[in-house]
């Protein structure tokens, strides 16, 4: 999506943190990719150093504070993350927007990037507190179709991710028809 | 030790000792049991677990079996302080290795690199040498062959298809290479496992412990009803045995290996000199 030359269309820009926790990033080219290794690497160590796996929550506080102290380094990430997991004890769905400044929030549903402008509003009208995966999935359909009519470059599609108490799975989604402006 | 040469580390004796290392090695041999066996596509730990006491919280009290990556599994015997120093920087290696060459450490690899570290608590000042000896288990990352190495104190490193450490650990392993064959299937390795950790653990399954490893899945932790289980099934083949032979006993002389199973209940010198 820079400039006139695609690089690639099938990257995916998910990473496993454990099994309960997926992490999706977009950001500077380098920054990503190298800051959700670090991330994967370090959360796989917590676990391995007290057998036990760290739930949703915590991973995205430390995921903040990483980024935080990247913030005032010389070297800060520029990386805004989505972050989905499943929390095994209180057996709930979390998901936390967090950006390249280190804020988090939770939030019920989220999107980074010029997605946000095109798929938030669709989201806030559509969204309710306690809809099923198969209500969940037609809420994606509505907002890729938008997607598709609205972006004003080429719309490549999408990987799509679900988490939960089973752990990450990716589920097959099919292209749709090509949309048209009204 | 008035000799003088077992003050300073890295301080030879005349005749080529370091003698710290021989100590390290002596509280290896203080330290509670561990035993690794590999069989045709796992490979077994298992552990002598010292006895609670009455109102010690054994849930919570930390194992002697500890996972250094998802493929990589340790056991250790001597001192429990310097092994969680020791694992914490092999587990941090483990992950370190991860995130620069994108791989999964090979349980060579991180064998070497354990071996790494002790030799280095032997060669530099301030410092005393680890005062353990670890067998490290595992499968490479997509391959089904099963490894099993060995490290001790002075930083030497070794691959086995059965080995034993800790206290008594001559008689395990001694039992061992009277009764390990090769290729044996998954049952069999865990029985050989507790079969020769109770040549040296009288109290029987509940201080034993055992970790199982496959490959490309996650460790196993046998519970302590399902080596129960096996316990008993191995007493009763020992019992099963002798009356056998007690009966054959008029006619031809039963095989070798009968009257070695016998052997088995050998008592342990607790803390003794077994090497």
């Amino acid at each position: 999506m820079r400039g006139a030359t695609i690089l690639k269309a099938t990257e995916d820009k998910t990473r496993p943190l454990n099994k309960h926790t997926l992490m999706a990033f977009v950001g500077e080219a380098g920054d990503t990719v190298q800051f959700a290794e670090y991330i994967s690497a370090n959360i796989a160590l917590y676990s391995m150093r007290n057998s036990t796996q760290l739930p949703p929550y915590e991973v995205s506080s430390f995921v903040r504070t990483t980024l935080a102290k990247a913030l005032r380094s010389k070297n800060p990430y520029t990386v805004n993350l989505l972050l989905g997991g499943f929390d095994t004890r209180t057996e709930k769905p979390e998901l936390y927007w967090i950006d390249y400044l280190a804020s988090s929030a939770p939030v019920p549903y989220a999107a980074h990037g010029y997605a946000q402008y095109y798929c938030l509003s669709i989201l806030d009208k559509h969204h309710h507190p306690d809809i099923d995966l198969e209500k969940g999935l037609e809420l994606l359909r509505m907002c890729t179709d938008e997607l598709k009519r609205r972006l004003p470059f080429d719309f490549k599609g999408v990987i799509v991710k679900v988490v939960d108490k089973e752990g990450i799975r990716e589920v097959e989604w099919e292209e749709g028809k090509q949309m048209y402006a009204p | 030790m008035a000799s003088g040469y077992d003050r300073a580390l890295s301080v030879f004796s005349p005749d080529g000792h370091v003698f710290q290392v021989e100590y390290a090695l002596e509280a290896v041999k203080r330290g509670t049991c561990a035993v690794g066996v590999k069989g045709s596509d796992i490979v077994v730990l298992g552990c002598e677990k010292r006895s609670a006491m009455k109102l010690q919280d054994t849930r919570i009290t930390p194992s002697k079996i500890s996972l250094v990556d998802t493929h990589v599994c340790l056991a250790f015997a001597g001192l429990n302080a310097d092994a969680r120093i020791l694992v914490d920087k092999a587990r941090m290696e483990a992950q370190s290795h991860r995130l620069t060459v994108e791989d999964p450490v090979t349980v060579e690899y991180i064998t070497k690199y354990i071996a790494g570290v002790q030799q280095r608590y032997t060669q530099s000042g301030g410092v005393r040498p680890f005062g353990i000896s670890t067998l490290v288990v595992g499968f490479d990352p997509g391959t089904k062959v099963p490894r099993l190495y060995q490290t001790e104190p002075s930083g030497i490193y070794s691959a086995w298809k059965a080995n034993a450490i800790g206290r008594s650990s001559k008689t395990v392993r001694e039992f061992l290479e009277r009764n390990h064959k090769e290729d044996l299937p998954r049952p069999d390795t865990i029985e050989l496992a507790i079969k020769s950790l109770l040549e040296v653990v009288q109290t029987g399954a509940k201080n034993i412990e055992i970790a199982i490893m496959a490959p490309g899945k996650e460790i196993e932790m046998l519970a302590s009803d399902e080596i129960e289980k096996i316990v008993e099934k191995i007493n009763s083949d020992k019992d099963a045995e002798a009356t056998q032979r007690r009966a054959g006993r008029g006619g031809a002389a039963t095989g070798a290996q009968g009257s070695e199973q016998v052997l088995a209940s050998r008592p342990a010198g607790e803390g003794g000199p077994a090497e």
